[in-house]
């Protein structure tokens, strides 16, 4: 890693968490509340940052943000926009229409009047029908008129030729020129209601996220800082800030993302599991190679099927502000007071028992009065502790997928739940700034190269090798170490309709700043 | 004794798509989109009564409907109920007769939600038997071929409504070869009535009660899901199978040809099989294992890929670089196993040059 001054900022339901990294080690963190203005929050944040560590603001070469809003926004179904779904399909897949698998209440909130028309393409590359332009049209100016600027286009097999979806986004323009418009063969793979899932999420997130991105430049100029501004990915890599304002989805997962790379950075190790306890939950995740282990398979959001590679993460309801039940030790959750804690746990003078004042009347953590829980009774608070340990063992457990010991690692606010020791774990790793590891895997994040081409009358492992070899270009093109790229997708799609040897591959690669 | 009819409800609908996709041995494609059509019939009143085969009079008329082609073509077309039912009438018209049933073609993957559409759509009720007790890619892969049944009539209809009738067919293999040409002018998918079954054909030449077996699969994974249980091991217990392999998929190679999805993945073995490879051959079902260079399992036993974590199948339009993986195998049903049956569905029906050894053979029984 470079010399560069970089900052990681993670902005959380509960904490924005920002720290300054320099060569590899952290000159310094701090934790404020995340407030509902983001840009407020951020700014105060940045300021906090820089004056208590002495940065002057143009010093800092990078700002790398991790953020929860996307995800959020889609959990709590509020600040999304109403979205129209074009698909270009007929007459296939005519009784599935849009949104027709989502969360009825979702749907209330994003859903507008959707349409269908004639076309798309056939797994072999002719038309399923004539691509309908005049449909489009109608379909445009009934979008238009309904007031929906939010607009996704799905055509049937657009993966394998994404034209007929080019041509409605162009009509599109022409008769509603404020139509905001997500494509689906941008986003997505083979799989039509998962991929067309995933453009409608997009589509009613850009105006969320254009406001956010531009909030968080504004808050960057504020403090003086003039450099390039990234937002983390699902896969652990950044992107260019307005590039992660046309398509948020691609953010969706890069909180637990962001955690799993902060752990592995903090405790060099590569392969491990991580607890991340917060205030309302632990998150249990397995680092591979350095790496958080994907979810196979669809994979929701919100209650929505979608095509996404996400960490594969164990939540149970078990934090740092979880309540415990004064009457039975083993009663503990999964309710939480959540950011609420410093007002409402005992031992800051409220009057909710949490699972902190329990940790405090044990002695595991200082926090807050302790004097406050000096009534608790010494049998209570063993039991007690004894099912919040039982809790975390069977989490960890149920997330090891091979019967040899492995470390732990134990970050969040919470971490101090943790116990010392688990059955199937050689370790428990507590790491300096365990606090901030969102931040830290922000910071650290790394830069991707991806190929999605097609190649013609190449043996398929030579187009493969061809298309890792110009992933990895591109990666080392956008600042990456060429030493520590690393190949974390390859995908290749026969196209039979092609003349000679036709293949799509796609490549992605991932590598550190150089 | 006959077991009695039974109404299909919505969680019955959910489980049977996840046995389904089990007993689909990575081919049939994905249940899900099938389902959540024949979930909307549900929730407007329509009615799925299934009925044991047993049960029917030697004279019934029963209608086999299934999807044909490759799986690939289902992910981006998804599913048309009304596609599939249209099947029915237009073999009634040529045979100047109204069926009494639908039976499934094939109990694995999305088509044994057809006969249940079919069933939903036309009011007839759905016989528990299909005509595989698996997933197969060809006609002449199916009890009715085993049991030298004609393989005509048949009737095809395409999305756009394009209709053919095919009177008559030499055999089973050149009905399969005439209606997988037309499967791929049509775009590599279309919906089929088979040739009809009496009820007295029915009870000696289809497997009996596999949607009752799919259903009981679904249930045992979401009973193992709610009790927090391993749903691959509680499934490998119930169905008397076993785990084959576990590991992370290093290479998948596809190809689409005459309407097949045709390729091979290669898996990396994890926990006790650390440091060994396996590799799966699949013509839209998966065919043959290999563990190295050694056979591990062909058909007609049952191979099956399913997610290490959740237990769900994962189909071979669908299975991705880096997904952990297990292969389980499943007993297939015995009609599929003897002689007669082996030169329909065995190893050299696809191409293999190999003898079929049942990986439950050395189990004592």
């Amino acid at each position: 890693m470079t010399d560069i001054l970089r900052i990681g900022i993670d902005v959380g339901g509960t904490n924005t968490d920002a720290v300054l990294i320099q060569g590899g080690s952290v000159r310094h963190a701090v934790k404020t509340a995340t407030t509902a203005d983001v840009m407020g929050g951020i700014l105060a944040t940045l300021r906090r940052l820089l004056d208590e560590s002495g940065t002057a603001g143009d010093a800092v070469g990078a700002v790398m943000i991790g953020t929860t809003h996307f995800t959020n926004a889609v959990v709590q179904r509020r600040g999304l926009a109403r979205t129209a779904g074009i698909r270009i399909s007929l007459p296939a897949a005519r009784t599935l229409p849009a949104f027709v698998d989502w969360p009825a209440d979702l749907r209330a909130v994003v859903a507008a009047p959707s349409h269908a028309v004639r076309g798309g393409y056939e797994v072999d590359g002719q038309p399923i029908a004539p691509f309908d332009a005049d449909a489009v049209r109608a379909a445009a100016r009934a979008i238009r008129a309904d007031g929906t600027t939010a607009v996704a286009i799905t055509g049937a097999f657009s993966p394998l030729n994404p034209d007929q979806e080019q041509r409605a986004a162009a009509i599109l323009a022409e008769e509603w020129p404020d139509a905001q418009v997500t494509l689906s063969h941008e986003l997505g793979r083979i799989g039509l209601l998962a991929r067309e899932n995933v453009s409608l999420l997009n589509a009613a997130l850009v105006p969320m996220a254009r406001r956010t991105v531009a909030a968080f430049a504004d808050a960057l100029a504020a403090v003086g800082i003039a450099a390039p501004l990234f937002i983390t990915q699902n896969d652990g890599t950044v992107v260019q800030s307005d590039e992660a304002a046309a398509y948020p989805v691609r953010s969706f997962a890069s909180g637990p993302t962001n955690s799993l790379r902060g752990a592995a950075f903090l405790s060099g190790l590569d392969r491990a599991l991580v607890v991340d306890v917060g205030g309302t939950t632990s998150d249990v995740g397995s680092l591979v190679n350095g790496f958080p282990r994907e979810a196979n398979n669809v994979v929701e959001v919100g209650g929505v099927r979608t095509l996404f590679r996400m960490p594969d993460l164990l939540s149970i309801g078990l934090g740092g502000g979880t309540l415990c039940n004064p009457a039975d030790p083993n009663d503990i959750g999964p309710v939480s007071v959540g950011f609420r804690l410093t007002e409402r746990a005992r031992v800051f003078g409220g009057p909710d028992l949490t699972t902190s004042d329990v940790a405090v009347a044990a002695g595991l953590v200082e926090l807050g009065d302790r004097s406050r829980v000096a009534d608790l009774d010494p049998a209570y608070v063993r039991a007690a502790i004894a099912r919040i340990h039982a809790m975390i063992a069977d989490a960890v457990d149920r997330m090891k997928s091979d019967a040899a010991d492995i470390p732990l690692i134990a970050v969040g606010g919470g971490a101090f739940l943790v116990p010392d020791s688990l059955p199937g774990v050689s370790e428990v790793v507590r790491v300096p700034h365990q606090g901030v590891a969102n931040a830290l895997g922000a910071a650290i994040a790394q830069v991707s190269g991806e190929v999605d081409q097609i190649f013609r009358d190449l043996p398929r492992e030579a187009a493969m090798a061809r298309a890792r070899e110009l992933a990895e270009a591109r990666a080392v093109r956008a600042g990456a170490d060429r030493e520590s790229l690393k190949l974390v997708e390859m995908e290749d799609i026969p196209l039979a309709y092609l003349p000679g040897n036709s293949l799509r591959v796609r490549a992605r690669v991932v590598g550190d700043v150089a | 004794m006959h077991r009695p009819p039974f109404d299909l409800r919505e969680r019955d609908l959910e489980d049977f798509a996840t046995g389904a996709w089990i007993l689909g041995t990575g081919g049939g494609g994905d249940p899900y989109f099938s389902m959540l059509e024949a979930k909307q019939h549900l929730a407007a009143g329509r009615r799925a009564t299934v009925i044991d085969p047993l049960s029917l009079p030697d004279d019934a008329l029963v209608a086999c409907v299934g999807q044909m082609g490759a799986p690939l073509a289902k992910q981006e077309k998804l599913c048309d109920g009304d596609v599939i039912a249209s099947t029915i009438p237009m073999m009634e018209e040529y045979l100047g007769r109204r069926f009494d049933a639908v039976m499934l073609w094939e109990v694995g993957g999305s088509n044994g939600f057809q006969a249940i559409l079919a069933g939903l759509l036309l009011g007839l009720p759905i016989v528990d038997c299909d005509a595989m007790g698996r997933a197969f890619p060809q006609a002449d892969m199916t009890t009715f071929a085993i049991c030298d049944l004609p393989a005509y009539p048949w009737t095809m209809v395409d999305i756009r409504r394009n209709r053919i009738l095919f009177t008559e067919a030499e055999d089973w293999s050149w009905m399969e070869r005439m209606t997988r040409r037309a499967c791929t002018v049509f775009g590599a998918s279309a919906a089929t009535c088979k040739a009809p079954r009496t009820g007295a054909e029915v009870k000696r030449a289809t497997c009996l009660h596999t949607l009752s077996r799919g259903l009981s699969i679904g249930r045992t994974v979401r009973a193992a899901r709610e009790a927090h249980a391993d749903p691959i091991a509680a499934v490998v217990a119930a169905e008397g199978g076993m785990v084959l392999f576990r590991g992370k998929i290093t290479d998948v190679m596809r190809r689409a040809t005459e309407g097949w999805l045709r390729g091979r993945i290669a898996i990396e073995g994890l926990d006790a099989d650390l440091g060994q490879t396996m590799a799966i051959d699949f013509q839209n079902e998966f065919s043959v294992a290999w563990r190295g260079d050694q056979v591990a399992a062909t058909v007609p036993d049952l191979i099956t890929l399913v997610d290490s974590a959740s237990g769900d199948a994962i189909g071979t339009e669908t299975v991705r670089y880096g997904q952990r993986v297990t292969v389980i195998a499943l007993p297939a049903p015995a009609i599929l196993t003897t002689p007669k049956g082996l030169k329909h569905v065995g190893p050299r029906a696809f191409g293999f040059d190999l003898d079929f050894h049942s990986v439950f053979a050395e189990r004592p029984a």
